[in-house]
């Protein structure tokens, strides 16, 4: 392999068989073929120069740069950023150096020039209240500038549970009137990937799916890649053979929890929550929720906010049941209700009774 | 004034109480109380399951008692109970049932069906659906004094006999008596032995004994028609008599019914609690043969077996003193399978004997008694009511089975010593 | 709606109405039943020692004298239908997760093999019971809609937090949901049913031991 890239790798230190490796992995990760790892490798290290790499647009909207700061905490910072040096990162908030009115007029010149062709990433949510005035970037509304950027975007990657879901702010009483990048954009082929964060991987790896391809991976129905998706915590999770023993942590710091038994009493919400943390796992394969004795919180979910508490177990009420004594006293005044109008009925027949003679054993003739 | 419709549904509804709501509400159609029900493990007819006996009362009390039961009424998805189908009924609630009570004995919800067969005797016989037979007993008990219409001048023929035969002299209206004895039309007619060995038993135990002129019938078919009011009047006679003549304990002779007519029925249709005792008269000599009042010599010679009327021993709670009594004349004592609590009905009680056109049935049901005695294979059958014998005859020979049936009080009369127990 | 919002709906209103209905439901007819009271016994009563409503309370779990012969699909099915089902619901650490949300008791549960073992027996129980109410002739007589409507009524439930706790038919989450859906449907119709038997059977023991044991009979 040769090229501008893997003579910048090359320089950085790294060589074309770690190159190879990584692409390889990348590969696996995603269930393809076992070639494809080879042809991804080459698609990347065939890189054109900076003008003519594919166009891509970050647009963050109502969101907490926690998708930001996730995709940059990765295996290698060396092999991230190879994949920003595959594409021409038009427009990304935090990392582009530009401020200000540059910035806005970056955006506008990328979309122009590459119209029809860019990839456009979405995090955050889009609030729809009071007109969209509660998250604007430079005085113009998220919603206004998604359906502008939109229209040229070849698809649209809608990175985090806000993005792909509307997210935190969505939760009731979504006073912002969040909604997500789905709910908007109904014209462009669209992957969500949620997660509160996204695991890194998972982005990098459908870039890279759709550099070597062209064409995004297979989704869905929720529109996340099957691959990253596919499978839920539970039946990925190490600490499975627990929940089948019912081996159970009554509480963070018991005997349990110290055993490393199944979280799925203290709210562990990962039979319903689709995500590959369990196998991937975070900060270079180091740990993950429930490694670290903390149940899922099933945040790859729509409305995850909204599913019960996260300490409740999936068996738990989602919601506190304080009827129990309204149900008690209901039943109770129509049982007494009942009960008076059966004795009356009982005794109103008692009163009534006509003594039964001999001749009353004989029906009317 | 005449039996209607409206009067037994005022009836039913008068009696339904607590524990059928109960009942009804727990029962799951196991259809275990057929199991135990010889009018069905004999003809294999489901129609007998005791339950079932009792579906236009259901229907009744849901219809009357519940909510919901209301509400299907008003809807159409609940008929009225009719006349007719009390009509259709009537073989079920007497013809094929004894009240022999089976079935609340096996019952896994806990049901006490023959308790609500019972009541709905109260509505079959108030709405003019109870059988012919049984009418005419009753109303011969209410105007002539017996069912078989026995009177008080025949009573005192067969007591005459008795004198002679046993040279014993029978007492009538002795005030301050112990005992008062009551006597089943059965035995005044059929089995006169028995008033004979009452007299040897009391002269030899020491007590003293009464009959009662106005009183003098035990067998109350108000019971077996299951009409409370008509009970009632052949109970007063027997409570007037009883505290009339100040007598301490009265004693039930060897009938099935008339021990639960008067014994637990009885304080319930006056009202009141009794101010005298009732027993049965195998309680009578269960007890004297425990303070040892009974000296009886010699045991009879064949191979014997004891017959539980239903009413005595299960539904009465006299199960062991008829065993005791057994074991002190008879060394050759067998006992049938699922004989005491669980042992089978006659198939004649409550009733049932007095229906004509139930004859069949009971000779078809009676092949479970036939199962019981080929299995111990007595030459004698033993046991302590009247009507259980005639029953048991009348199946026997149906059956072509040469088994002789007598009274457990006779046999022990026969072996006591001449001479008075201390 | 998706899956989850389906779950949590199952999980939020829809318990809530349903357990208002089964509290209120149980209060209603229990009143119902027992308000009509029951005349006081004048006969003087026998005493026996073992005769009693407590001990027909007791003694009515076990089968009556002479009759498993008779009838012994009905004692072991039903037998190992009541003690499987009662396994399933009490001793399955979720559901005594549950049941300590509502009343603020719990107790340790079962390792969850077990209680997989308890459900297997018991939908097989269940069905055993079934073909017995098809083929028995008195079952089959006896037997209207409410009998086969409560049978699937408990069965249902039984069959799909199994299939659920196995991962099999549906994806779990949609499983998940209808299992508790179904158990809402059971809680509803229960006080309204023949599976209210479930709180009556032990008034009616008492009343028929009392009664019984008045007379000096042990039932």
């Amino acid at each position: 392999m040769h090229g501008p890239l893997i003579e910048s790798l090359i320089r950085q230190g790294i060589s074309r068989r770690t190159f190879s490796k990584y692409c390889a992995t990348l590969a696996s990760m995603m269930a393809l073929p076992p070639l494809s790892g080879q042809a991804m490798a080459q698609a990347l290290a065939a890189t054109p120069a900076p003008a003519k790499r594919p166009s891509v647009i970050w647009l963050p909207f109502q969101e907490c740069t926690g998708c930001t700061e996730s995709i940059t905490r990765s295996h290698s910072p060396t092999l991230e950023q190879l994949i920003f040096n595959s594409v021409s990162l038009d427009y990304q908030e935090t990392l582009m150096a530009a401020a200000g009115h540059q910035a806005e007029e970056a955006l506008h010149a990328a979309i122009k020039v590459n119209e029809g062709k860019y990839l456009l990433i979405v995090d955050g949510s889009i609030p729809l209240g009071l007109d969209g005035a509660y998250s604007c970037i430079g005085g113009r509304s998220n919603l206004d500038t998604l359906k502008e950027v939109a229209k040229g975007a070849a698809a649209i990657i809608a990175m985090g549970s806000c993005a792909a879901y509307g997210g935190l702010p969505r939760a009731k009483p979504n006073p912002t009137g969040a909604v997500s990048v789905s709910d908007i954009i109904k014209d462009k082929p669209i992957v969500n990937i949620p997660g509160c964060p996204p695991i890194p991987v998972v982005m990098t790896g459908v870039l890279a799916h759709f550099l070597t391809f062209g064409t995004l991976p297979e989704l869905d129905k929720k529109g996340r890649p099957k691959s990253f998706y596919g499978e839920t915590i539970h039946d990925r999770c190490y600490r499975r053979p627990f929940y089948d023993q019912g081996k159970f942590a009554k509480t963070f710091d018991d005997e349990g929890a110290r055993n490393g038994w199944c979280l799925f009493e203290l709210g562990c919400k990962g039979p319903v929550t689709y995500n590959s943390c369990a196998t991937v796992k975070w900060n270079a394969g180091t740990s993950w929720p429930v490694e670290s004795g903390h149940g899922c919180l099933g945040c790859s979910e729509p409305d995850f906010w909204d599913a019960g508490g996260f300490y409740q177990a999936l068996s738990m009420p989602a919601r506190p049941i304080g009827t129990v004594a309204t149900a008690l006293g209901v039943g109770a005044t129509v049982g007494v209700g009942v009960s008076l109008m059966n004795r009356a009925k009982k005794s109103a027949a008692r009163s009534g009774h006509e003594t039964t003679s001999l001749a009353d054993l004989e029906k009317q003739k | 004034m005449s039996a209607t419709l409206e009067k037994g549904v005022r009836v039913l509804k008068e009696v339904i109480d607590a524990p059928i709501a109960s009942y009804f509400s727990s029962c799951v159609h196991c259809g275990l109380c057929a199991q135990a029900c010889l009018f069905y493990t004999e003809t294999g007819d489901p129609k007998y399951t005791p339950i079932h006996k009792l579906e236009p009362m259901r229907r009744l009390y849901e219809q009357e008692y519940t909510v919901m039961g209301r509400i299907k009424k008003l809807l159409g998805l609940s008929m009225p109970v009719t006349d007719a189908e009390l009509g259709q009924w009537q073989e079920l609630v007497y013809n094929s049932c004894t009240l022999c009570g089976r079935c609340s004995a096996v019952c896994p919800a806990g049901n006490d069906i023959v308790y609500m067969v019972r009541k709905m005797r109260e509505g079959m016989s108030a709405s003019g659906n109870a059988p012919a037979g049984i009418k005419d007993a009753a109303k011969r008990t209410v105007t002539i004094g017996s069912p078989m219409g026995v009177k008080l001048p025949a009573v005192k023929a067969q007591m005459k006999h008795v004198e002679k035969d046993f040279g014993i002299p029978i007492p009538m209206d002795v005030e301050g008596a112990e005992y008062m004895v009551l006597l089943s039309s059965m035995e005044i007619m059929n089995f006169p032995e028995y008033l004979g060995a009452i007299a040897k038993i009391m002269k030899h135990a020491g007590k003293t004994w009464t009959l009662c002129s106005t009183a003098f019938e035990a067998t109350n078919a108000g019971i077996q028609i299951g009409n409370s009011d008509i009970a009632k009047v052949i109970v007063s006679r027997i409570v007037e008599g009883a505290e009339r003549l100040k007598v301490k304990t009265v004693i039930s002779p060897e009938c099935g019914h008339a021990y639960t007519a008067l014994r637990w029925e009885g304080a319930n249709l006056i009202g009141r609690p009794f101010t005298f005792k009732v027993q049965h008269i195998i309680e009578v000599l269960g007890e004297f043969q425990e303070l040892s009042l009974l000296k009886t010599e010699g045991f009879e010679k064949d191979r014997l077996t004891f017959h539980d009327p239903c009413q005595l021993a299960r539904r009465g709670g006299v199960i062991q003193p008829q065993r005791n009594l057994m074991n002190m004349v008879s060394k050759d004592f067998v006992e049938m399978p699922d004989a005491g609590y669980m042992n089978w009905c006659c198939g004649g009680g409550g009733g049932a004997s007095a229906i004509e056109e139930g004859e069949e049935l009971r000779l078809q049901a009676f092949k479970v008694k036939k199962a019981q005695f080929e299995t111990v294979k007595p030459d004698r059958i033993v046991t302590a009511c009247a009507n259980c014998r005639i029953v048991l005859e009348e199946g026997l020979e149906h059956y072509q089975m040469d088994l002789p049936v007598v009274g457990l009080t006779e046999m022990v009369a026969d072996h006591l010593v001449e001479k008075g127990a201390q | 709606m998706n899956d989850l919002q389906l779950l949590t709906w199952v999980r939020g209103p829809c318990l809530n109405i349903s357990i208002v209905i089964f509290v209120a439901g149980i209060f209603w007819r229990l009143f119902e039943v027992y308000s009509l009271g029951r005349k006081k016994d004048l006969s003087t009563p026998r005493q026996l020692a073992g005769a009693s409503g407590w001990h027909t309370i007791m003694r009515r779990m076990l089968p009556a004298e002479g009759l498993l012969k008779k009838a012994p699909i009905t004692y072991i099915g039903g037998g190992i239908f009541h003690v499987g089902l009662a396994v399933v619901v009490f001793l399955f650490a979720p559901h005594i997760k549950l049941i300590q949300s509502l009343v603020a008791v719990s107790w340790p549960a079962l390792p969850s093999q077990f209680v997989d073992l308890a459900a297997i027996v018991t939908l097989a129980a269940m069905l055993v019971l079934l073909a017995d109410r098809i083929k028995n002739p008195i079952k089959r007589f006896l037997s209207t809609f409410e009998d086969w409507f409560t049978w699937g009524l408990t069965f249902m439930p039984l069959l799909t937090g199994w299939l659920a706790a196995r991962h099999l038919l549906l994806p779990y989450t949609t499983m998940l949901s209808l299992h508790i859906f179904l158990v809402e449907l059971l809680l509803v119709f229960l006080p309204f049913t023949k599976l209210f038997h479930s709180f009556t059977v032990f008034g009616s023991r008492w009343f028929n031991g009392t009664a019984n044991g008045h007379k000096g009979v042990a039932v």
